[in-house]
């Protein structure tokens, strides 16, 4: 699924990378938890979580991960962004929960990594 | 991919989230210019961002020693730290000794040092309590 439409089911707003939504992903893993993101070997994921950090970040640049949505409008720092913006990241925020926004992209086809 | 052995060094802040993975960030780049394979890549920087969190989470201060050479890179992780009482108990997945604002962090979760293990061709952990940690990676480009 093109990251376009992706932004577009979870009402979301692009907030680096905007040069990046003709791109696809096809996968997801949900997790607040980093330790558990470093795990997953799939490339070209779709991260959903609700830790807005660095961190979260720098997990997705060393995993790999083309694609970060922040659910429940948390606050993206300047800092955020550069490092987002220097490893080609998007960050996308959205309005809904991490339940919402899974089952949304869940329903539309988006597939599960375990 | 280069004939020359390239060397670096970071150095480590205890309890510095907001720098964490710079380090990691760096080599990654420097590993890209050199066309290794992005499997190799991936599983080395994650392994190292672990054991980079890992300092940041319990020691004092530490240096990341990097050498690539056309074979394989090694990382010397050294802290200056607590050290690991039970490195054995500390590689079972779910042991952690980690803070809460490690945890609020997204990590002390008790997987690290078996992540690590994972994305590593070798692995060596070294420890004295009071003193320090000393963690080797070895990852080789070519299998």
């Amino acid at each position: 699924m093109k990251i376009l439409d992706i932004v577009d089911l979870i009402k979301g707003t692009v907030v680096s990378g905007s040069d990046n939504l003709e791109k696809t992903v096809d996968m997801a893993f949900a997790s607040d938890l980093m330790s558990d993101v470093l795990t997953v070997k799939t490339d070209n994921l779709l991260l959903l979580t609700g830790l807005v950090n660095i961190q979260a970040i720098r997990t997705a640049e060393m995993a790999d991960i083309s694609c970060v949505v922040f659910v429940r409008n948390k606050k993206v720092t300047e800092e955020m962004i550069r490092i987002a913006r220097e490893n080609k990241i998007t960050i996308i925020q959205s309005p809904y929960s991490m339940f919402k926004v899974s089952g949304i992209l869940f329903s539309a086809g988006i597939k599960p990594v375990f | 991919m280069t004939t020359e052995k390239m060397h670096f060094e970071y150095p480590v802040e205890g309890g510095n989230f907001s720098a964490a993975g710079f380090p990691s960030s760096q080599v990654k780049k420097t590993l890209k210019q050199l066309n290794v394979d992005g499997n190799v890549i991936k599983r080395t920087v994650v392994a190292l961002y672990e054991a980079e969190v890992n300092i940041v989470a319990h020691a004092f201060k530490g240096v990341i020693a990097v050498d690539i050479d056309t074979e394989k890179i090694h990382i010397r992780l050294t802290d200056e730290g607590p050290g690991i009482p039970d490195i054995k108990k500390a590689m079972e997945i779910g042991y952690s000794t980690a803070t809460p604002e490690v945890r609020e962090m997204g990590f002390g979760a008790g997987m690290g040092l078996s992540n690590m293990k994972t994305n590593a061709d070798s692995l060596v952990i070294t420890s004295e309590v009071g003193k320090g940690t000393i963690v080797e990676i070895i990852n080789y480009f070519h299998k």
